[in-house]
């Protein structure tokens, strides 16, 4: 059989055959990741606002909102480090850190513009997650390990750097301050700046090569080496964008809250796994968003004040988030193994 | 047919490469030339995966010369072989299970539109125009998690051609694949070949290498013997070049007394793996389980010591039976297992070699559930010495020893358990020659000791040298039963390669 | 490679061999570090010499202690168990409201100890059986059990305590220092010994960690193994729940939150690898007592928790990275030398044999 064919023979487009097909668009969204935290989601606030309308009033709305937003960005930048099989337990301690910096200097500084303040903050939390980054891709020693050590250490300086220095409110200017307080549309200066950082965030993922390579390398990180792909320098940068976006979250909560100070932001980070994960970030890697990473931290921090206003003792929240967890990664177990025995039967 | 080009493609001549004193390639040549499927044929071991290896650049050779269309090269990494238009396509492939079909294709080299923003529309459709041209359905936006191996070696292809290769490398790629799927390659190959690409298709099946190739080259123990074309040539002659010496054996086999059946098994099935398997081994024989790679023997032998499930059948030991899935169990009845991956399954790395040769004694030195330390570094002790393994001192850890005392470890360790039947899983592979020697010899003395034992060996010297009786295996079921008067290596080999007669099990 | 000989060695010399051995493993190295720190603290720091120190540094460590001996088990077998903290805080909670509603007292801690043995059976059946990852199971259930504690105690505490209980938790054997706690602890201790380094059981661990094949095919229940250590783990918990409760006479949801971290800490620094298949018992009491002892020392000298925090996060990295970049310093010095042995890659026809 000969082809004389020099180039590939290109179908016309209406072609609607097997290879073309990407199924249809309700199918696709049914099966994203992020289908399930965003509808568990959707129904808690819901219900929420039938047995209480004011969880939706505009103040309602601002809390809900405010709430969430530190805990988002977080979500985001772990969703990164997770996605290439590592994960970053530092992320409160650094927060802290970078929230203490953001007090120092308006405090310290008389006038500072605000825009320096924040350049500050996120650079001093990229270079927190530039030293993980090194640590984690140049000992070959598991992410959890070496961030573990770093969680310690961070926090100690920043002990060490506050002392039992606060900074509250009044230290600060009140239009940082008002970020938290003015809102567009509704939505709080502090939660738009994080929304467009996480859109950014979650298309790096989807649209740019390394961002695919993240993926690759938490997929099989053995076959990665062999495609050629650069898994140190992945990896790296991703704990460095995610130190830029700790830092980020740092100096957004020195915004929304009134006191800084040395035990800021401690306990967070396995809150911010545990969304991570609720949001579709499998913890072996390879799949989930940032954007999903934010929903699951959207609803984790949504369900106390949903609580609340239902009128269930708060003190069910912290049980419902470990239920939720619990409960994601089961229904992605089980969903696996549906997926392979559905593949062993049709290839027997 | 063929339009050869005066040049070929890819030329390599006189290849070595070595580790250690394991020589894996001595004398490794071969041409590839444009629009010719050019068969590699020889026996395991013969050199074949170390020659794809060097030409894919996951090898450095340690000598001889490589030229890509005339020029000299020498590749440091896979991507260097890659961007020279080399492509492999392997018997198991690794795709990414979590990036979609046509992000596999495109790893690292995803197309980009506007904003320099990936376009995954284009990149799906690019993958669907291959797909069609290859005459293949599969949906490029499906995850590339679950796919059939027949399914993931079409998508490699597909990466290949988005690559622009010349030279297509396809190592035993019909081993996992049922007919119309081998039909459906096939065609894909012959298509690539008569664009000018040189196709390299290494496999044992004969009759596939009849039917796809122009040309063969044998090789054998790790050197070129022929090259020919395939129009010049008889399965015959191929078969008789692959194996053709005289099996001189490395030592005498003992005469042994062959007694009561230890092992029986009776109607073994496991869907997909193999099936209606019935055989028995004696105390004193030594029986040898022959044939392919991927033909089911390692998956028998697990099924039988209880590792893997199976669906039917029954394992007796020694008249009782075996409950199934129980490892523990046979171990106990007095099974011993001496697994293929020495550093995965055979060994724990980290613990030292008399950890680990006590290991599968843990329960006999232990009175009222308390190890004595003094009997257990005694009796390890005692083993080491009895198959003389060499090591400074017996508390490092077994990563620092050679393979072939790995192995002897390996053997130690159920040889303390005083076992009635031994399954050896591939005995001497990555070994030494000298090691070699000691294992077949302890593998003899055992058999004139009574112990029954059942030996999984790719290599036919090794087969024919030391088996009473060979029992060969193709596709999941028995193909042939030859004693040691009758057993030849072409006997072994076509049965092995006998696919009609294993569909028909 | 190294010198071969085949065995036996000389009497002699097997027995020299044998004491380097012991001398330079890791267990070893870390009994040193803890000697010379206590020694430097003694020496350094006033007040640090004292039948006191005894008594409050061991006090302070009692609970990571307990909970380090089952989770040396855990992650020789290759998991992890980052809900210990918090089982310890539900048995806490549980323990005061038991005990304030009134049920007696030692009803109430078997109580307790067997709800350890749940959350730990749970933690087992879904890693073991179910087959979900131990670090999210953990991490889901960290959140489960103190979520749970939330809900059994609420915002209240309760510090009303049989004295005979509080009393023997903070006392001490006569003037030594030593609090009479050690003894059962003491007792823990030994048994988690025993069982990891010489029952059957405790070396099929150390061949589940290393690769769950390896362990198959010695006939080792992986399964079983998994289920037993995660169990052990969560009655240990609930264990040094009570403790804490009764040392500090307080029952509160918050109790030992975040000590799983410090647990952990503690085993790497004393030789456990996360990967799992190595790791010794008095390896992690070395651990954890180096944390202490450096901890209580820095805290005399009324150097602030802040850089003792440090101190615990610098002294865990340089114990993992350090043998890392030793084993990658000696692997580069050995293939240079074998490189510059072997020359370039000649392109002369004619290979020459090894």
């Amino acid at each position: 059989m000969t082809d004389t064919k020099t180039s590939l023979p290109r179908a016309d487009s209406t072609d609607t055959g097997p290879a073309r097909r990407q199924g249809t668009g309700l199918l696709r969204v049914f099966s994203m990741r992020e289908f399930p935290v965003t509808l568990a989601l959707i129904i808690l606030v819901l219900f929420t606002w039938l047995s209480n309308p004011r969880f939706l009033s505009s103040q309602g709305l601002k809390d809900l909102l405010l709430n969430a937003t530190i805990m988002m960005i977080l979500a985001a930048g772990q969703a990164l480090i997770i996605s290439t099989k590592s994960v970053d337990l530092s992320a409160g301690s650094a927060l802290g850190l970078t929230a203490f910096l953001t007090g120092t200097l308006f405090a310290t500084f008389e006038g500072i513009p605000i825009v320096v303040v924040f350049v500050a903050g996120i650079a001093l939390g990229a270079a927190l997650g530039a030293f993980n980054g090194l640590l984690v891709t140049t000992a070959k020693v598991p992410a959890l390990v070496i961030t573990l050590g770093t969680l310690y250490v961070f926090r100690g300086l920043n002990n060490w750097w506050a002392g039992g220095t606060q900074y509250f409110a009044g230290d600060r200017p009140k239009a940082f301050g008002n970020l938290s307080v003015t809102t567009v549309l509704g939505v709080p200066i502090i939660t738009i700046i994080a929304l467009v950082v996480i859109v950014f965030v979650t298309m790096f993922q989807r649209y740019t090569r390394s961002g695919r390579d993240l993926y690759a390398i938490g997929s099989d990180p053995a076959a990665a080496v062999v495609y050629g792909i650069p898994v140190g320098r992945r990896v790296f940068m991703a704990f460095l964008a995610n130190g830029a976006l700790v830092g980020l979250a740092g100096v957004l909560y020195a915004s929304r809250f009134n006191s800084v100070g040395a035990t800021t932001g401690t306990g967070l980070e396995l809150q911010v796994v545990a969304a991570a994960v609720v949001g579709g970030v499998a913890i072996v890697g390879g799949v989930g968003t940032a954007a999903g990473a934010a929903i699951g931290a959207m609803l984790l921090t949504t369900i106390t004040g949903s609580l609340t206003t239902i009128g269930v003792d708060k003190f069910w929240q912290q049980a419902v988030v470990g239920v939720l967890i619990l409960a994601s990664i089961l229904i992605d177990r089980l969903a696996t193994l549906r997926r392979a025995s559905q593949l062993r039967k049709a290839t027997q | 047919m063929q339009n050869a080009t005066q040049q070929p493609l890819v030329s390599l001549r006189h290849a070595v490469k070595t580790f250690g004193p394991v020589v894996a390639l001595a004398d490794g040549s071969i041409e590839l030339n444009g629009g010719e499927v050019h068969a590699l044929a020889g026996e395991n071991g013969a050199g074949k995966s170390t020659l794809v290896k060097i030409l894919s650049g996951l090898y450095h050779r340690d000598a001889g010369e490589f030229e890509v269309e005339g020029r000299p090269v020498t590749f440091s990494t896979v991507a260097d072989s890659r961007a020279a238009g080399i492509s492999v396509i392997y018997q198991e492939p690794t795709l990414f299970p979590d990036l979609t079909v046509s992000e596999n294709i495109f790893v690292g080299r995803q197309p980009r539109g506007r904003f320099g923003m990936i376009d995954h529309k284009m990149m799906r459709d690019q993958a669907a125009d291959i797909f069609e041209y290859l005459g293949v359905p599969i949906d490029p936006a499906r995850m590339a998690d679950g796919l059939s191996i027949a399914d993931q070696q079409i998508i490699e292809i597909a990466k290949a051609i988005s690559l622009d290769a010349r030279v297509l490398i396809m190592d035993e790629p019909t081993a996992a694949l049922s007919g119309h799927e081998v039909d459906r390659l096939f065609e894909v190959a012959r298509s690539l070949r008569d664009k000018g690409a040189a196709l390299l298709f290494i496999s044992h099946r004969m009759e596939e290498i009849f039917d796809l190739c122009d040309r063969v080259t044998v090789f054998r123990d790790g050197a070129f013997v022929t090259t020919r074309m395939i129009s010049e040539t008889t399965r015959d002659e191929i078969v008789r070049d692959m194996v053709g010496r005289d099996i001189d054996q490395l030592f005498p086999k003992l005469e042994a007394e062959v007694g009561e059946a230890v092992l029986e098994v009776h109607g073994l099935n496991r869907a997909g793996v193999f099936r209606n398997i019935n055989f028995d081994v004696r105390a004193g024989e030594i029986v040898a389980l022959a044939g392919l790679v991927g033909a089911g023997r390692s998956e028998v032998a697990r099924a039988v010591m209880g590792i893997d499930p199976i669906d039917s059948g029954t394992v007796t030991l020694l008249g009782k039976q075996l409950k199934p899935g129980n490892p523990l169990a046979s171990i106990r009845a007095g099974m011993g297992f001496v697994p293929e991956d020495r550093r995965r399954q055979g060994l724990v790395m980290d613990l030292s070699v008399l950890r680990n040769t006590s290991l599968t004694l843990r329960d006999e030195l232990a009175t009222f559930g308390i190890i004595n330390a003094a009997k257990e570094a005694r009796t390890a002790q005692e083993w080491c010495e009895k198959l003389q393994v060499k090591t400074a001192t017996p508390h490092h850890s077994v990563s620092t020893l050679s393979g072939g005392n790995q192995q002897k470890v390996v053997l130690a360790k159920w040889l303390a358990t005083k076992p009635r039947l031994l399954i050896v899983d591939e005995p001497t592979r990555g070994i030494d020659v000298g090691t070699k020697a000691e294992v077949h010899r302890l593998l003899s003395q055992l058999a004139v000791d009574g112990v029954a034992i059942l030996m999984i060996s790719s290599e036919l010297p090794e087969v024919l040298g030391m088996a009473d009786r060979v029992l060969v295996m193709c596709e999941g079921a028995i193909t042939a039963e030859l004693s040691r008067a009758d057993a030849t290596a072409e006997l072994v080999v076509q049965a092995a390669t006998d696919h009609v007669k294993a569909a028909a099990s | 490679m190294t010198a071969t000989r085949a065995l036996p060695l000389a009497p002699g010399g097997q027995l020299t061999d044998g004491i380097r051995r012991i001398l330079s493993s890791r267990s070893a190295l870390m009994t040193y570090l803890l000697v010379v720190l206590i020694i430097g603290a003694s020496l350094l720091v006033n007040n640090f010499a004292q039948p006191r120190t005894a008594t409050f540094l061991l006090l302070d460590v009692v609970a990571t202690l307990l909970m380090a001996m089952p989770m040396t088990l855990v992650m020789i077998n290759g998991d992890i168990d980052l809900s210990v903290a918090s089982v310890a805080g539900l048995s806490s909670a549980v323990l005061g409201v038991l005990y304030s509603g009134g049920t007696p007292f030692w009803a109430a801690v078997l109580i307790c100890l067997g709800l350890g043995l749940v959350c730990g059976l749970f933690n087992g059946v879904m890693t073991a059986y179910v087959g979900l990852p131990a670090l999210a199971v953990t991490i889901g259930t960290l959140a489960l059990f103190r979520g749970l504690a939330l809900v059994v105690i609420g915002d209240n505490a309760v510090a009303n305590f049989p004295e005979a209980a509080s009393d023997y938790a903070t006392g001490t054997f006569g003037n030594s220092g030593i609090p009479l706690v050690m003894a059962p602890v003491a007792i823990v201790i030994i048994i988690f010994a025993v069982v990891l380094h010489m029952t059957p059981f405790g070396r099929g661990l150390f061949a589940l960690g290393h690769s769950m094949e390896a362990a198959r095919f010695v006939g080792v229940g992986t399964k079983v193994s998994r289920l037993y250590s995660l169990v052990a783990s969560g009655f240990i918990a609930s264990l040094a729940g009570v403790f804490w409760t009764l040392r500090y006479s307080s029952a509160r949801s918050d109790n030992a939150i975040g000590l799983e971290l410090v647990v952990i800490a503690a085993v790497v620094l004393g030789g456990v690898s996360v990967f799992g298949g190595k790791g010794s018992i008095w390896g992690s009491v070395c651990g954890v007592l180096i944390i202490g002892v450096v901890n209580y020392a820095l805290r005399l000298n009324r150097i602030p928790e802040v850089v003792l925090v440090t101190i615990t996060g610098l002294l865990l990295i340089i114990s993992v990275v350090a043998p890392s970049l030793v084993a990658s310093w000696s692997d580069w010095r050995h293939r240079r030398r074998r490189s510059r042995n072997r020359g370039s890659v000649t392109t002369t026809a004619g290979a020459t044999s090894a």
